[in-house]
Parts: structure tokens; sequence; C-alpha cells
């Protein structure tokens, strides 16, 4: 069955319920793929001999109660995987072995799922294009040259290349929505606190969140339903009644209060993204729900703010690679120089910039000036958005402001390399959950996406309204297979 | 605004990350253009806004202090880069 790959997670499951395919079929077929996709550069690491083996076991005696029997899955390397190496993408931690699991992979693993192996992303996900990984760039399977966005570069590349049926990100300003709308899947950013961080590389703690990202809506809600849980190991994990997000998915939408914000219409945007936006507005009007004109006045400065935030927490989360207990060591001439020639060395440029702006923002003098002002105007942000939802149900924006660009393009700007995140990022500062799907494409072929960004824990309802949409929009992604010589 | 090249040095000093010459232009250059765009938050006021410092307006939970991993020295100390079995390995610190 050379169409195995092409299945959704869905169709999978329900086919190896059945019986009509094996783990082992279904995970063979996967690796194969995965092998021959050496150009995309999407992983860094393969645990393809032991998938095989656990597939194998899998068939063996086979538990189909579970919510992911047998399926083969490759995650993004921010994720501490017990006893495979892990690297945030980073020289620093090339060779750092992790003791425990994280939570989200034990939650995957627990239903049945077999590790294929660890995906590229930005060092320490800080990028937007998966150029800053220390193990190159990740090649988009749209096309030649182009970035899969990112930081969840590979997790994107990974799943409209069909190498993995789906897989998890993580999304700190945009990184699971934005390279899913550079690649044409599905991809959500949960509500903070809503999956446990335990486990995860840190970058910035009060904004991370892993998520899924998938082919389609369902499988993308079939995978949320399994990460999302209550973990007392991380103290920021929110104890409350989750939802069966696939069982519970209805693509009945009628009644529902979408606020289209003004402010998300930026100067210099492409007149495609608008008329994505308008297509999308029709689409949800056509679906039976009323669309309403909102304002959140604070949205330009929320990228100044995260670019204050962020860093800060980077600097200060980042400050425990030194060279002493994990990862790489430079030789120094005492204990100083040691640190110091380790992080110069370990750190690629974009992690030093932003660990050398956290630090700026923090040190005395100006810690006021930066951060303090920084932490308030995130509650500005955060109030805009309390206020929306007095009137509406979710908020329907584009994803990003312009399609994928090519490798190279953004990589001496760092401020217009920040901007691509300028509709991702108002959503982690306020804690909230937003999806993207796929929803056309621009003159070149290359897909767009429109987020639908919900209230806190309404995690049902963004899905429910993606699912909707998605049936409408009836999106084709197109995979040329260009990798495969 | 503008940073400068011993502002670049002091940062490096406290973030513990060596920079050359070379490297503490480009920065400088870099922060300059990335704190120009930063500096957009000063057109609001916010003098009675109450920072937000958690996302999640519950107080944090409390558990009881207890050792969940055991014996798993060997393990910690494999990823080491340099140990002599029982530590960490540093360069020597006391003259």
């Amino acid at each position: 069955m050379s169409d195995i790959t092409k299945q959704s997670l869905t169709e999978l499951v329900e086919n190896i319920k059945n019986k009509k395919l094996s783990s082992t079929d279904v995970t063979k077929a996967f690796i194969d793929r995965s092998e021959k996709s050496g150009e995309l550069n999407a992983y860094i690491t393969n645990d393809f001999t032991s998938a095989l083996d656990k597939a194998k076991k899998f068939d063996q005696k086979p538990n189909l109660d579970s919510k992911l029997p047998g399926i083969p899955m490759a995650v993004k390397d921010l994720f501490c995987t017990k006893n495979i190496k892990t690297t945030a993408g980073s020289k620093i931690l090339n060779n750092f072995v992790p003791t425990y699991e994280s939570t989200v992979t034990e939650n995957i693993w627990n239903e049945g799922a077999i590790l294929l192996g660890k995906l590229n992303c930005d060092e320490f996900a800080m990028g937007s294009s998966n150029e800053t990984s220390f193990f190159g760039n990740v090649q988009s399977p749209i096309d030649k040259n182009l970035v899969p966005g990112g930081s969840s570069g590979g997790s994107a590349s990974a799943v409209a290349g069909q190498l993995t049926p789906v897989t998890i990100g993580t999304d700190t300003g945009g990184s699971i929505r934005q390279p899913a709308s550079f690649t044409g899947i599905v991809g959500l950013k949960p509500t903070y606190g809503s999956c446990s961080r335990y486990g995860i590389v840190a970058f910035a703690s009060s904004l991370d969140q892993a998520g899924p990202m998938a082919q389609n809506v369902k499988d993308c809600a079939l995978l949320h339903e399994v990460i999302s849980s209550y973990d007392p190991k991380d103290s920021t994990s929110i104890d409350f009644k989750r939802n069966h997000y696939s069982k519970d998915l209805s693509n009945n939408i009628k009644g529902k209060k979408i606020g289209i914000p003004k402010e998300y219409r930026v100067d210099g945007m492409p007149k495609e993204i608008e008329d994505l936006w308008q297509k999308g507005i029709q689409c949800i009007k056509d679906c039976g729900a009323e669309t309403i004109d909102i304002s959140l006045p604070n949205t330009s400065y929320a990228l100044p703010t995260y670019y204050i935030v962020a860093p800060a927490e980077a600097s200060s989360n980042l400050a425990r690679y030194d060279g002493v207990k994990y990862g790489f060591r430079a030789k120094g001439e005492n204990l100083i120089d040691m640190y110091e020639k380790t992080r110069s060395e370990g750190f690629g440029a974009e992690v030093q910039r932003r660990i050398m702006i956290g630090t700026y923002v923090l040190s005395s003098g100006y810690y006021d000036a930066y951060y303090l002002k920084a932490q308030k105007v995130r509650k500005l942000i955060k109030n805009d958005f309390d206020e929306a939802y007095k009137k509406v149900d979710a908020i329907l924006t584009p994803s990003t402001p312009s399609s994928a660009f090519k490798i190279g393009e953004k990589t001496n700007d760092p401020v217009s390399m920040y901007l691509n995140d300028i509709f991702t990022v108002p959503v982690n500062l306020a804690g909230l959950p937003g999806i993207s799907i796929p929803a056309g494409h621009d003159s070149k072929g290359y897909p767009l996406g429109l987020q639908i960004i919900g209230k806190a824990f309404d995690e049902q309802n963004i899905l429910n309204i993606a699912f909707a949409m998605e049936e409408k929009i009836n999106f084709k992604n197109k995979i040329t297979d260009w990798w495969i010589k | 605004m503008s940073i400068d090249l011993k502002t670049i040095k002091h940062i490096s000093k406290l973030a513990r990350i060596s920079v050359d010459e070379q490297r503490a232009e480009k920065l400088a250059g870099d922060l300059n253009s990335i704190f120009d765009f930063i500096e957009k938050l000063n057109e609001l006021k916010t003098d009675n806004v109450e920072p937000l410092t958690s996302i999640a307006e519950t107080s944090l939970k409390l558990r009881s202090d207890e050792v969940k991993s055991k014996n798993i020295r060997e393990q910690i100390i494999k990823n080491s880069p340099q140990d002599n079995e029982d530590y960490f390995v540093v360069p020597k610190v006391i003259e």
C-alpha cells in the first residue's frame, strides 16, 4: 500500500482498529518516506530501527482501545525524550540525552503511538524560518529553497511532506501557526496552561505552549485531546474540565459571533492576504455564523512588547547552559572564561542576540523602562481581548502577513523577520488559543492560512469553527515530492 | 537611544557570552534597530496600568517536597562534559 502516508491520522487509526493495516505496515511506510526526505532536512535524530521493533511488538499484542494505536509519530526536538538525544536545534545541547520524558510526549506514547524521531527546529525555538538551527535549515515540501516557517519548521515540513501522520510543535509567538500557514497544514496553539510544559526545553515560560500540527482539523482535535492534561509537574498547568475534542467536534456554528479586528489590516499587507481574509469572512457567513467588526486597539504594540518579554524570560531560562552539568563545553583558562567561551561558541547568533536583549532589559536601571513597561502593555493587550469577547465568540484574522519566503531572504534583517509574527504574537501575550487553517494559495501557488482566536479554554469552539470552514474551503495542498529523486 | 560598544561589552559580561570586536559591532547594529522598534511602546501612557505578571489568574499550587526520581546519579553524570565518576569537574577556582 503505497498510499498509506497519504491517509489522515483518523483514517490510519480506523484502519489499524479494523485490522486493515498493521502498525508495522504504517510505520514502515512512514520510515520509507522519511528515509527519502534527506533534502528536506526535517529530522535531527531518527529512531527508525527501534520504531519498527515497537510496531512489531504492538502488532503481536495490539491494544486497540487506545487513541493512537500503533501510530508512528516524529516530534519537535524541543521535547525531552527519555534516552533519546534532545538538542533544541542547538550545538550547546548536541550531546544531551534526557533522563526523563516530557509530559506531552508521555501522554502520546501512553495512547499507543511510537516515536519515529526528533524534528528540526530553530535553535531554542527562536526563529520564524527554521534557519537558526545548528543542524541546518529545513526545506519546505511546497517548493525548493522555500522556508517552511518556524520555529516548528521541521514539524511543519514533516506533516506537509507526509513523513509523519501528525506531530507536535511548540508556540511562543507563532511557532506552530506560522509554519502551519506556510506549509498548508493545520496548527493549534492551545490556551496557556492547557498542555504541560514539563520536559519542554524552555524558551519564554509565560508564553510557551505545546500544540498539535496535522493535515486536517479532525486529526488536530484528536491529538490535542491526547496531549492536553493537568500536570502537577508544571506549576502553571491548569486543572479544568477538558473536552473530548475529536468526539465533540461539530461543524454546526450557526449563530456564532465572529469578530473581525480592524487593526489587523496593517500597512503594506499584500492584497492577496486581504482577499484571503475577505474569503474567510464570506465562508464563515456561509456556515451560518455572524461577523462583527471589532477593535483591538493595542495590536500594534504587541510585537514590541513580545520582543521585551520573550528575550527577558529567555535570558533567564538559558542561564543554565554553562557547560558544567550537560551539553557542550569549550576550554577556558578559568571558570568564568569557560562559561563565556562555552556560551559564545555553543549558542548561535540569533540566540545570543536575544539573550543580549533580555539581559539588557532586565539590567539595573533599565528594568522599569523596558520590562515593567512591557508587562503593563501586555495587560492592555489582554484587556483588548477581554473587551472583545464580551461581544463575540471568536476572532478571525489572517495567520501571517505574507506567504512563505525564500531561504536567506530575511536572515540579515532581524526586525523584518520578527514582523512575520505580527498576527500570532498577541494571542500568546494574552494566553489564548489560536488555530491556523489552510485557506488558499497566493499567485505563486504557496499556501496561505487563516487564524481563529478563541476565548481561554475554548479550544472546542475554535476547532468547530475551523472544522466548518475547512469543509467549505476544501483546500488541497500542492505537494510535488520535489525532494524525491 | 543608542547602544554603544561599551554597553555591548557590559551586557555580554552580564550574560557570560564572550564577544569579540567584530561581533560586538554587529550586535550593536542589530540591537539598535530592535530597540528603535521597541521604543514604540513609549507612545502609550501606562502610569495607572497594573503589570501583567502571570497569565493564569490562580495562585501557584503547593505540593509536598518529596524525592520522586531516585538512583539516577549515574545517568545524570553521564551527560556532563567532564566528570570523575562522582562529581562534575570544572576548571580550578581556588588559587
